[in-house]
């Protein structure tokens, strides 16, 4: 019973923890779309500039927090964590970098393949 | 007997062995998840998609910061971003309370899973209220644009680049008949609202005001909209300019792409759906608390896997409020 107690302690005192994390790294987010800084904004990195990079970056962060402590993945098992997480992760990466080459492409034809879509 | 005899591994006490449960889970939290990898899946077509969308139209994109400035009680007030920072800690905060509910749920108590569960009905609905003020005003719109003959939106600003709303230089249209109604006519035939405003007097409003000038979709160097000179706002207007577009519907919106208007109602539509169902899940569970079905049970995993799918949507929200109000 006094082990319950202090471990109850402990998984309490993580989901403040967590909540004061997901909040700090939400405002950090909202403080950089405001102030949109020239450095961050105008500094191209794998073509997309690094506010972007940074924004999901944090969000994947913030992913990370909200599914490894408030959705208890942190106890489940490997087998478990590794069927969701990979299978999710593996899927997602490859539609996002079909798609936007995709995208990228459309947009190159758009603008090299035609007089004008402005008229 | 020998027939029937099942050829044996060697690994029958290890975790794939066979005859355990190796993922140490229960059925219905195993199967949570194996609908939230699903769901997440689904979540992550939309927002490729979107982005494929974007892509797309990569240099004519609208701006987030411009489209959503809104905030309750500061009418007029340029407010980018705040409003939905304040609508993610609401959901943030509602996760923290459904997982205190889930923790006190391990210890039994049940006064605390109550009032953490009710907290979090709470947060779930002034999300969704937030929502939908959202939507009003995105759907209401505020400043108004002329379309093109391309589908092209234009906007309007004045000499210092600050925008401009139509209703505000524009003349109301004076129609030359009355809105047809049932009561007037034949009573089995009506139409909608007249239009309020008309391009042929919007473009003459512009033409005798010297400090207004046309801002096209097409995003500059700086990634701001390019606003053209007062010659070329002229003749854009006046060639290209054929309607005009207040607010957004499924077809179009005054913010430029007519896919974003799209987006954006099925994505935050569809999460906000998700947020309903959990809280429909959540008032469920809530009144099974109540009544002390979990505590007969024994155990409160039903609250542990409503607070699994809760905390999904509080994920989902995430991304969605990167990739659409801040990227």
């Amino acid at each position: 019973m006094a082990h319950d107690a202090a471990h109850h302690e402990g998984s309490t005192k993580r989901i403040w923890s967590v909540f004061l994390i997901l909040s700090i790294l939400t405002i950090v987010e909202v403080i950089l779309g405001i102030l949109r800084l020239d450095v961050l904004v105008f500094t191209e990195i794998v073509s997309m500039s690094l506010q972007n990079w940074i924004f999901i970056i944090l969000t994947i962060y913030k992913a990370y927090y909200i599914t490894w402590a408030f959705m208890h993945m942190e106890h489940e098992s490997a087998g478990l964590r590794r069927t969701v997480v990979w299978t999710g992760v593996f899927l997602i990466c490859y539609l996002i970098t079909i798609l936007l080459v995709e995208g990228g492409y459309i947009h190159d034809v758009y603008v090299n393949g035609y007089m004008t879509w402005d008229f | 007997m020998d027939s029937t005899a099942v050829a044996q591994t060697g690994t029958e006490g290890k975790n794939w062995g066979g005859g355990n449960q190796p993922l140490k889970a229960s059925y219905g939290k195993l199967m949570m998840w194996f609908f939230i990898t699903s769901d997440a899946l689904t979540f992550s077509g939309f927002l490729a998609a979107y982005g494929f969308t974007r892509f797309k139209f990569i240099e004519e994109w609208p701006i987030a910061d411009e489209v959503f400035n809104h905030f309750p009680f500061l009418h007029g007030v340029d407010a980018p971003m705040y409003y939905v920072a304040l609508m993610t800690f609401i959901l943030i905060f509602s996760s923290v309370t459904m997982v205190l509910a889930v923790d006190a749920g391990h210890q039994m108590n049940k006064s605390k899973v109550t009032f953490y569960m009710a907290l979090t009905i709470l947060g779930g609905a002034i999300f969704l209220g937030s929502q939908a003020w959202e939507w009003k005003n995105f759907i209401q719109g505020e400043y108004g644009a002329v379309e093109t003959k391309s589908g092209k939106i234009l906007q309007f600003v004045d000499n210092d680049g600050k925008r401009v709303a139509i209703q505000d230089f524009a003349p109301r249209h004076e129609s030359y008949r009355q809105q047809h109604t049932g009561d007037k006519g034949a009573w089995y035939v009506s139409e909608s609202n007249l239009p309020e405003y008309h391009i042929d007097d919007v473009k003459e409003a512009f033409k005798s005001n010297d400090n207004l000038l046309v801002r096209t979709m097409q995003l500059n160097e700086e990634k701001e909209k390019t606003i053209l000179s007062r010659e070329e706002s002229m003749k854009y207007l006046e060639e290209r300019g054929v309607d005009l577009i207040f607010g957004a519907n499924l077809s179009k919106n005054e913010y430029g792409a007519p896919l974003f208007g799209g987006f954006f109602f099925f994505i935050t539509g569809f999460h906000g759906f998700h947020v309903f169902s959990g809280v429909v899940l959540l008032i469920i569970t809530f009144f099974n608390v109540l009544i002390g079905t979990y505590e007969k049970r024994g155990h409160y995993e039903m609250v542990e896997k409503v607070g699994l799918y809760w905390h999904f949507v509080d994920l989902v929200w995430v991304f969605v409020f990167t990739f659409f109000y801040l990227v």
